[in-house]
């Protein structure tokens, strides 16, 4: 709790509370929104926007793992890997003669142990960066999901477990109500819990951290751990949706996650951000994809637009950073050390 | 005179009225990636007859060749209540979900060149006949490896249904004693990417050194190896066949890399899927065998009864493009 008493020394007012990057989000997210229901007459059908959501969120269950794993200051890009591998696994367990849950449990299962895997390596060998270790193991996850499938589609499943990418629970997708309770669960994680203090205080100074008592191998391996399940969860609902599986699907992923986990404000040095940001991004690019693709614009020019939009809020957050506007971050992560010099930004 | 040019602006009112109360009656295709010529080919032939019947075409492909992005993008045309879907999938089965979503929503779906499960569309555009196709290839690689030797096959993605369906046709054709020399070692996956594609043919060409002839059944693919043995070259000793557009062809065919191969003109089977779709909204034909219709240009169809237990509708047999003939053709497609 002491920390929140120096977090005191900054006082809230109105002008800073506006300031921060999510009202920006917020901001970007209405303007998408007015700009797609000018461009398209069918844009503002509820039905069609809340359904439509289920084509994206199956990739938003990596975005919040990875903002704890970007505010540590780490990276991971193993995760559409994992998805693969995990997927893969599933399909040929179930049609090995697996029961369908016991498929699913072993998907969930084999994505925890990939994110694990990554966490063990990192904390043992020291000396490695995050890049190099899941670069390694992104080709590694991806190689074994190739020789158990080779270069085929497996899939088959049972026609209920289409309803996880499908089904509709009251007219709500039940995907977007699994994501907002997961969304949720690691809300609370890094903003109301000593674990995710530990999280800030890594990212903004490990050797702080660890010489303030913080057993920071064990955080690590958690987050990598909770990246892999979700990386599994992931591939639950791609699954789902497909109807069959084959290794190379999520291809590309990991490079969307960590443009929505910037895009939503956290920051790549580590130590701040919040998971509200990352949101709202997976939001604004979902929609700005299903809104030019009402109005049938060509897939590279989806791309070129995805891509302006990422450099321009970085670069709008950045030198919002370096200039004379306070620095967003929430009350519980600000430190009034960061263990760096001035000079370092 | 007077009377011709009354009945002129008259047509021409009607259209413009119809053009603009019918804003709903578009008709999209959605082809399985950005950046093939194939493709591109097919799309525009589709586009020209939907737009000489007087509608709207939607033209979509995504920039990966996966169903995952197919999936978004027809959901993107429901929520349009475009008129007609006409689909080249990327997977046989994984867009079944959402193709039964946009018959419920009153689209019209058919595929088109790479089919579909029969249980998510109402009929199938297809190029020619597979059997024949399959029959073909194995044919063409065995006069021109003179009847022994081993053959791999470079195929599109490990889920294009067309793909799948003239490779088994291809190994049923392998089984006769004619080929008993013959030897099937592989078949590779380029995914109808250039680049993997090329890394393809080059690990075919590592792996089996005493390798006769590639059968490609695929237009990036066939590009691709074209390249790969020209720049190695192993002209004469490793031959090469399959399915290429001729524009991307010519330099391989007149240079001897391959000495012949086959395919229907692209736009065809674009401008016969356009018909299909207006009539299927007309309500003319409802997809099932012994339908009727008539295709602008290329004339009447018959629906008939498809393989894979679905319905389909046959374009016409296969062209053979050779170094006698590719100078005509390499400047239309």
């Amino acid at each position: 709790m002491s920390e929140r008493t120096i977090s005191l020394d900054r006082p809230r007012s109105l002008k800073r509370f506006f300031f921060q990057w999510e009202w920006l989000l917020v901001l970007i997210f209405l303007l998408v929104n007015v700009i797609n229901s000018g461009l398209s007459r069918y844009y503002l059908n509820f039905r069609a926007l809340i359904g439509s959501t289920n084509s994206f969120l199956d990739m938003a269950f990596l975005v919040m793992p990875m903002t704890f794993v970007i505010i540590l200051g780490n990276i991971d890009i193993s995760v559409a890997s994992t998805v693969a591998l995990s997927a893969v696994t599933m399909a040929v367990g179930f049609n090995a003669g697996l029961p369908m849950p016991l498929a699913m449990l072993l998907c969930l299962v084999v994505a925890t142990v990939c994110g694990l895997f990554n966490g063990l390596i990192l904390v043992r060998f020291k000396e490695l960066s995050a890049v190099i270790v899941t670069l390694a193991t992104m080709i590694i996850y991806r190689g074994i999901a190739y020789v158990i499938l080779q270069d085929q589609a497996s899939g088959h499943f049972p026609q209920w477990y289409n309803y996880l990418a499908w089904g509709n629970f009251h007219h709500v997708p039940f995907i977007l109500i699994v994501f907002a309770v997961c969304a949720l669960a690691f809300g609370l994680l890094l903003h109301r819990t000593s674990f995710g203090r530990k999280v800030f205080a890594m990212g903004n100074n490990l050797t702080a951290a660890r010489y303030s008592g913080i057993r920071t191998d064990s955080v690590i391996v958690w987050v990598s751990a909770l990246t892999g399940l979700m990386a599994g969860f992931t591939a639950l609902f791609l699954t789902s949706r497909m109807g069959s599986t084959r290794p190379n699907v999520a291809q590309g992923y990991e490079l969307s996650v960590i443009a929505m986990v910037v895009l939503g404000g956290v920051s790549t040095s580590g130590g701040s951000g919040r998971i509200g940001g990352p949101i709202l991004a997976v939001f604004i690019i979902g929609y700005l994809n299903y809104g030019l693709g009402l109005v049938n614009t060509t897939a590279n020019v989806l791309l070129i637009i995805i891509g302006s939009l990422l450099i321009l809020s970085v670069l709008v957050l950045n030198v919002r950073l370096g200039g004379r506007i306070p620095r967003p971050s929430s009350p519980r992560a600000i430190k009034p050390d960061r263990g760096r010099t001035p000079d370092e930004k | 005179m007077r009377k011709s040019l009354v009945k002129m602006v008259m047509v021409l009112a009607i259209t413009a009225i119809a053009a603009t109360s019918l804003v709903a009656q578009s008709y999209a295709i959605v082809f399985k990636n950005t950046g093939n010529p194939y493709g591109e080919k097919q799309m525009s032939g589709f586009k020209t007859g939907i737009e000489e019947q007087g509608f709207q075409a939607i033209l979509r492909a995504p920039d990966q060749p996966t169903a995952e992005a197919q999936i978004a993008i027809i959901q993107q045309l429901i929520a349009q209540q475009v008129a007609s879907i006409c689909i080249v999938g990327n997977d046989f089965d994984a867009l079944t979900p959402v193709l039964q979503q946009a018959t419920a929503a009153g689209i019209k779906v058919f595929s088109l060149d790479s089919s579909v499960n029969p249980a998510a569309r109402l009929t199938h555009v297809n190029q020619a006949d597979s059997v024949k196709i399959g029959q073909t290839l194995v044919q063409a690689a065995y006069d021109m490896i003179g009847g022994k030797g081993q053959i791999a096959i470079l195929s599109a993605t490990s889920q294009a249904s067309n793909q799948n369906l003239w490779i088994s046709y291809m190994k049923q054709e392998l089984q006769l004693p004619k080929y008993k020399n013959v030897q099937l070692v592989k078949v590779a996956y380029g995914d109808d990417l250039r680049d993997k594609s090329v890394s393809e043919t080059e690990g075919l060409l590592k792996a089996y050194p005493n390798l006769k002839c590639i059968i490609a059944p695929t237009t990036v693919g066939i590009a691709a190896a074209g390249k790969v043995l020209t720049d190695k070259g192993l002209k004469g000793k490793v031959f090469l066949t399959g399915l290429g557009l001729p524009s991307e062809m010519a330099t391989y065919i007149e240079n001897g890399v391959c000495p012949y191969m086959f395919l229907w003109n692209p736009i065809d089977v674009g401008y016969l899927g356009s018909y299909v779709a207006t009539a299927l909204v007309k309500g003319t034909i409802k997809g099932a065998v012994g339908d009727k219709f008539a295709a602008g240009r290329l004339g009447n169809y018959t629906i008939t009864k498809a393989p894979d237990g679905g319905t389909e509708v046959l374009l016409g047999p296969p062209f053979k493009f050779d170094a006698k003939n590719i100078g005509d053709w390499k400047t239309v497609y």
